[in-house]
């Protein structure tokens, strides 16, 4: 049987290759070339000449046939404008989010489909589990905690889902270290990297100064009272929970609590003030393919990293809910996801919104 | 089941030929000698090094010392390129150099390079639809002061020959040295020096069934040529480097199988390959061939074809067992379209999808069938792709 395995030259995806190769498989190898801003092309964190050279030699060890594919151009027409639109609308935008839906697994799956390939695979941590009885196939937290990245996957339909393949979803990452000094992959061990690939390592507020400098206008920072208390460098440099580098004396810490994008003003506030029970999702994506009827609880993850929190979920049709925490929740950030997990299952997700629509 | 693969590019390289490897074999570990040396080991080396020369040059129709053993068909180039231009500049002060649009890049990017850094002009001959060179016009981009003129035989990604002796003769009456990248062409073409008219000419053996890393120039006895790699006087003080003898012997031997099978082999491809272009050109929609429909190299087909992913449909026809190029030889995957074909007019929505097929005299017609009834499909399957 065929399978297509996203490369990046990565330990988890060239370790991905080689289980499934160990497997059985017939396994080839592909490489997304992404966008990268031009003069940056050495430094996009994840298809780097680099980082293709690496996954080249681990195609050659695995004696496995490896392709580039090259999306730059719809790369930066749908996951680089998000980014760069997200930040104009006042929100803080997950352009992987974006990239995972349409790009990794639309036109690389399909790119793997058309080569009759039965699955695309991936080095994502994150295991799937095929529901006998009503034949849905579930989408679970990867074994390592540390490494889940189930909340990127949250995106994924019923269709994407019964063709993909995580080989590494059910190992640590240690594990999967030690797959790689076992066979002896040719792995530079790059440290993970939280950073947007096409960022290239540089603060994405020097990426935005680039692209839409004439969206960063100076305007009033100003307290919940309407009290103007300095100025502000321009609304996409800051993030909802920031404290640093807002340039205000205070005898108490302040965040910035609120964007507010028609008045150019940045709200900001003491600590206590930064905590909301509340918030709108929109473009809501249901594992299942199906909306839950009603109400439902779980836990629910409002940043990549953040920890999941008890809530109450109210469909509100519309692909939109309504999310109401126990615990008020700091950093709540529109353009982020909110990712519904029963225990170790994802539900499904949506975009925070700033207001109810 | 291990898949059946079906190799279609034999413009990129060809496999060694069994008889070719034996003759080299003993130079290996048992006459190992260095040709330069002075003893009996260096003088068996020698010997056959020289018998070599003697080969090539029987088939080239020139003197032994007009060969010059070099690494490779773009060494040649390079220097022929840059020894004539160099030189013409120095003895008759010549700064004008004349190419092609459809040159190897072993020849354009040498020409570019004596342009932006060493302050040559560079221009280019007109060529047709077909990328073929007209004589009459090319005549009219003579000047007085051009120290070279460079015209490939035969097109590496789209085949076309080109008239090679009309030009030679142009250039003779003119005093200009002419060269001609003959890489591509001398596993097929007439490969006589004297009825070519050049005064260089480009060869490497891996196009015909002859070893990687061994090539030869021509320098017709009195053109000027300034050495481009200095060091010991090998081959007559113009390339200087220990010979390469099991290599060189590989060449001679793998050229004098190519000139004694000419006919036979191009009788053998050519009949496959003028099925396979039919049948590509009748059973998909919004196809060409390009380059010249007659006058090509009796082994090459190739195509463009509309709204085509050309880099996609390689990978798709590679996982599906067949091997074939396309004219902009790139593997990082990124789209640009070939400088040939562009030149030749056509917009990017053809050039992109570019598709080379070429075929050797180890292809049989069951494979041409089997890839005749698939790649149809191929296209087909690729136009669909999104994104």
């Amino acid at each position: 049987m065929r399978v297509v395995v996203a490369m990046s030259g990565g330990v988890d995806s060239s370790v991905a290759a080689a289980l499934l190769k160990e497997q059985g498989y017939e396994v080839i190898g592909m490489m997304l070339r992404l966008w990268s801003e031009p003069g940056k092309e050495g430094s996009n964190r994840c298809c780097t000449p680099d980082a293709m050279e690496m996954a080249k030699r681990v195609a050659g060890r695995l004696k496995i046939p490896f392709y580039a594919i090259d999306v730059r151009e719809v790369f930066y027409d749908t996951v680089v404008k998000y980014f760069i639109d997200g930040y104009t609308q006042g929100i803080t935008p997950n352009p992987c989010l974006v990239c995972n839906r349409t790009i990794r697994f639309h036109i690389l799956l399909e790119r793997a489909l058309a080569f009759g390939a039965e699955y695309l695979a991936t080095g994502h941590y994150a295991r799937l589990r095929r529901d006998d009885l009503s034949g849905i196939v579930q989408l679970l937290r990867g074994i390592d905690t540390h490494k889940d990245q189930s909340y990127v996957l949250h995106v994924l339909n019923q269709q994407q889902l019964s063709r993909v393949l995580f080989p590494v979803g059910t190992l640590t990452k240690s594990e999967v270290r030690e797959v790689a000094r076992r066979i002896n992959l040719p792995i530079s061990d790059r440290p993970d990297s939280q950073d947007l690939c096409f960022l290239a390592g540089d603060d994405y507020r020097n990426f935005l100064e680039r692209h839409i400098p004439q969206n960063l206008e100076v305007g009033n920072i100003v307290n919940l009272d309407g009290v103007s208390l300095g100025t502000h460098r321009g609304l996409a440099y800051y993030t909802i929970g920031q404290r640093k580098g807002l340039g205000i004396t205070s005898k108490y810490p302040i965040y910035v609590l609120k964007k507010e994008l028609e008045s150019n003003t940045l709200v900001v506030g003491e600590e206590g003030y930064l905590g909301q029970r509340q918030l709108y999702t929109v473009n809501n994506n249901w594992i299942s393919g199906k909306q839950p009827e009603g109400s439902f609880r779980v836990q629910v993850k409002i940043r990549y990293k953040a920890r999941e929190a008890w809530a109450t979920v109210r469909p509100l049709g519309d692909y939109q809910t309504e999310v109401i925490f126990d615990e008020p929740q700091r950093d709540i950030t529109p353009g982020q996801a909110a990712v519904y997990y029963d225990d170790e299952m994802v539900l499904g997700g949506g975009i925070i919104a700033i207001d109810k629509e | 089941m291990e898949l059946q693969r079906i190799y279609l590019d034999y413009a990129a390289t060809t496999p060694v030929d069994q008889r070719v490897l034996e003759t080299m074999l003993p130079y290996f570990s048992e006459h190992y000698g260095n040709p330069s040396s002075i003893h009996t080991f260096g003088q068996e080396a020698e010997s056959a090094m020289e018998n070599a020369r003697e080969t090539v040059a029987q088939i080239l129709n020139c003197q032994p010392k007009e060969i010059i053993f070099t690494s490779c068909g773009s060494e040649s180039d390079n220097l022929a390129l840059r020894g004539a231009a160099f030189a013409a500049r120095q003895t008759r002060n010549a700064n004008h150099l004349l190419i092609t649009p459809v040159e190897h890049h072993a020849v354009s990017r040498t020409a570019e390079q004596l342009a932006e850094r060493h302050g040559f002009v560079l221009e280019y001959i007109p060529v047709d639809q077909y990328g073929q060179v007209q004589p009459d016009e090319f005549r009219r981009c003579l000047r007085d002061d051009t120290a070279l003129v460079s015209v490939i035989y035969a097109n590496n990604e789209i085949g076309t020959i080109n008239p090679i002796a009309s030009i030679g003769e142009i250039c003779r009456d003119r005093g200009i040295p002419f060269h001609t990248d003959g890489v591509q062409a001398a596993a097929y073409l007439p490969i006589d020096v004297n009825q070519l008219n050049v005064d260089l000419m480009a060869i490497g053996a891996h196009k015909f069934y002859g070893p990687k890393g061994i090539g030869a120039l021509y320098v017709r006895d009195g053109t000027p040529l300034i050495p481009t790699q200095t060091g010991g006087g090998q081959e007559y003080g113009i390339r200087a480097g220990t010979s390469n003898t099991p290599y060189i012997v590989g060449l001679a031997e793998a050229l004098r199988l190519a000139n004694e099978d000419r006919q036979q082999r191009t009788s053998h491809v050519q009949p496959l390959r003028d099925l396979l272009i039919e049948h590509t050109l009748a059973q998909i929609p919004d196809s060409q061939l390009t380059g010249h429909p007659q006058q090509r190299m009796p082994n090459h087909a190739s195509f463009v074809f509309k709204g085509v992913d050309g880099n996609a449909l390689l990978m798709m026809l590679d996982v599906e067992g067949f091997a074939c190029s396309s004219g902009s030889a790139c593997k990082t995957g990124s789209p640009e379209p070939s400088d040939v074909l562009t030149s030749l007019g056509y917009s990017n929505e053809w050039a992109l999808g570019s598709l080379r097929v070429t075929l050797g005299i180890q292809t049989k017609p069951e494979e041409i069938d089997t890839f005749n009834r698939h790649l149809p499909g191929a296209v087909q399957r690729i136009r669909q792709l999104i994104g």
